[in-house]
């Protein structure tokens, strides 16, 4: 689903964040992301999500190049990437509905099918009692789990989280990484993005891990098989 | 893809994805396709339409919640927008009452000498039944003689002619619709035609004057309405980009989850469309305030020159016409705004 071959990023100002990185993510796989900060993660998920473009090498996207995506063409490949901010991302002045709805408002999906959906996802991540709710209003786990309801309304094939239980103790965490876990068991190939070693070594789900823009080691907690 | 997906019923996130067209062997997982990129995706007419009113209503819900700021701009807009309008309503008052002058520009055909009474008074008769005449008035020699001796002074020099050196006139004056110069011109050769007439002259000069005149005033306002109009769009340039800075973060989300520029400039163009609407709607108001408040005044004038000319406001053509030009100009300096705006604006 992702292949990363020979990605190098270099900011202006010389910072190289990536050097010449290969890796492949196999669709319907849930994958960690992990290293130290500074290892590349951030700029990897940005690379994949098109914020950023890479200095040289090739991302493809189950076998779609993004070098070959023009900037009109951004919004749809982003459409199919579901995208889970370590800092919600969400809109205050809208409700929590209104935020979920925002993706497939933007898909022109008509209003019954979106307030389906929007439910659905709610249901989902369990905030449904809160549709009508002002994300301000909501705890630091139930933010991001209205972002991951945004993530997932549109039913995309890819899901990216970055540190998604960044601010959450352990117990929302696990909560969290378990819908992922449910995500990808429908199908969805999903890259977690997390420094949270323990969490991860206690799933048996292959880690890719970053050290200076480099692929340091890729494998499974504990040495446990698929 | 959309219109397949939207069909479906029941929950989004529980329902296994639809069966994958896989050109792939399977793996041991179901997998979702990765669609190909398809360009335009476009929804369809009826939910692409509801969205458009949504946004419509949602802007004009968005400048509702600060009155005083949106009010604002729209009476800075109304007021641009109020003075080449008036400007020109004011001309075209002024061109119909050139027209309530009745007479300044008639037609005068001497006749030849040998024309008889009889026969001038006949071909009077036939001049009237003309379309483009409204009135004929005969003035026989021994009368042009008499309005000469008593308004010239001169009556002792004609005492001394032996003959009448006037030629009988016929006075004509062109109906409303003909005045215009074009029109009196070729009404004015038709009576040269005539036969026993010898001369007709148009008192032309005082109506191309003033055609001139009116000519310099329409040019005078469509230069000041040219620059209000520019006016108006930085004014609604401007306060969309202050708009646009307000809701950066807003743009950036909606960009991360797949929003396009159509989809992100929406909201701007109507917000500007509803200032140019607003701001014209107000310039109406005070145009016709101003002018309810002229026309006592003018009308007595009128009265004191035995006129019964009237001050007319806005019509309902040149009002719909004000609405859609401030409409439209809201529109476009919203447009320019985003255009140059929008694209700053990137995820990071």
């Amino acid at each position: 689903m992702i292949r990363f071959d020979n990605v190098s990023k270099r900011y202006p100002g010389g910072h190289e964040a990536l050097r010449g990185l290969s890796l492949h993510v196999p669709a319907g796989q849930l994958t960690f992301l992990t290293g130290h900060s500074g290892a590349g993660k951030s700029t990897l998920l940005k690379l994949i999500s098109l914020i950023e473009r890479p200095t040289s090498g090739n991302i493809l996207i189950d076998g779609q190049n993004l070098n070959r995506v023009s900037r009109r063409q951004i919004p749809f490949v982003r459409r199919k990437v579901g995208i889970i901010f370590q800092n919600h991302q969400l809109l205050f002045d809208r409700t929590v509905f209104d935020n979920v709805a925002l993706p497939l408002i933007i898909a022109g999906h008509d209003h019954r099918e979106i307030g389906r959906r929007v439910r659905a996802a709610l249901d989902k991540v369990g905030l449904l009692e809160h549709e009508r709710a002002y994300p301000i209003t909501l705890s630091g786990g139930e933010q991001q789990r209205v972002g991951i309801a945004r993530a997932v309304v549109n039913r995309p094939p890819l899901l990216l989280a970055d540190e998604p239980t960044g601010n959450l103790d352990p117990e929302l965490s696990r909560e969290i990484m378990h819908l992922f876990e449910q995500f990808n068991q429908v199908g969805v190939t999903v890259l977690i993005a997390t420094h949270d070693i323990d969490l991860i070594s206690r799933l048996n789900h292959p880690i890719l891990i970053l050290k200076a823009g480099r692929l340091q080691a890729a494998g499974y907690a504990r040495g446990a098989a698929p | 893809m959309i219109g397949r997906r939207s069909r479906k019923r029941g929950a989004a996130v529980r329902r296994p994805p639809p069966p994958p067209r896989q050109r792939r062997p399977r793996g041991a997982r179901a997998r979702l396709t990765w669609p190909r990129l398809r360009w335009p995706q476009l929804a369809s007419p009826r939910v692409y339409a509801a969205r458009h009113l949504q946004v419509l209503i949602e802007s004009l819900g968005r400048l509702a919640r600060q009155p005083v700021a949106s009010l604002m701009t729209a009476a800075v807009i109304g007021i641009a927008l109020a003075l080449p309008s008036g400007l020109l309503t004011l001309l075209d008052n002024l061109q119909r009452l050139s027209l309530s002058w009745e007479g300044t520009a008639s037609i005068s055909v001497f006749l030849h000498d040998e024309v008889t009474g009889d026969r001038a008074r006949k071909l009077a008769e036939e001049l009237r039944s003309w379309p483009e005449i409204s009135t004929v008035n005969y003035i026989s020699r021994d009368e042009a003689l008499a309005e000469f001796r008593q308004h010239s002074g001169f009556g002792e020099v004609l005492d001394a002619l032996e003959t009448n050196p006037l030629p009988g006139v016929l006075v004509v004056e062109p109906t409303r619709q003909d005045l215009t110069p074009a029109g009196a011109e070729v009404l004015l050769e038709r009576l040269q035609a005539l036969e026993g007439a010898d001369l007709a002259q148009l008192d032309l000069q005082w109506v191309q004057r003033f055609a001139a005149l009116m000519e310099i005033g329409r040019r005078g306002v469509l230069v000041v309405g040219a620059l209000l109009a520019l006016a108006v769009l930085l004014i609604v340039g401007n306060t969309i980009r202050l708009d646009i800075q307000n809701r950066r973060e807003e743009i950036e989300v909606t960009k991360l989850i797949g929003g396009t520029d159509a989809f992100i400039r929406r909201p701007f163009l109507y917000t500007g469309f509803w200032y140019g609407l607003g701001g014209a709607l107000l310039a109406w108001v005070l145009v016709q305030l101003a002018f309810l408040l002229l026309r006592g005044p003018v009308a007595h004038l009128a009265g004191l020159y035995d006129s019964s000319f009237l001050l007319q406001p806005l019509g309902l053509l040149d009002s719909l016409t004000l609405l859609l030009a401030g409409a439209l100009l809201g529109w476009l300096g919203s447009g320019l705004a985003v255009s140059r705006h929008l694209r700053d604006i990137e995820p990071s």
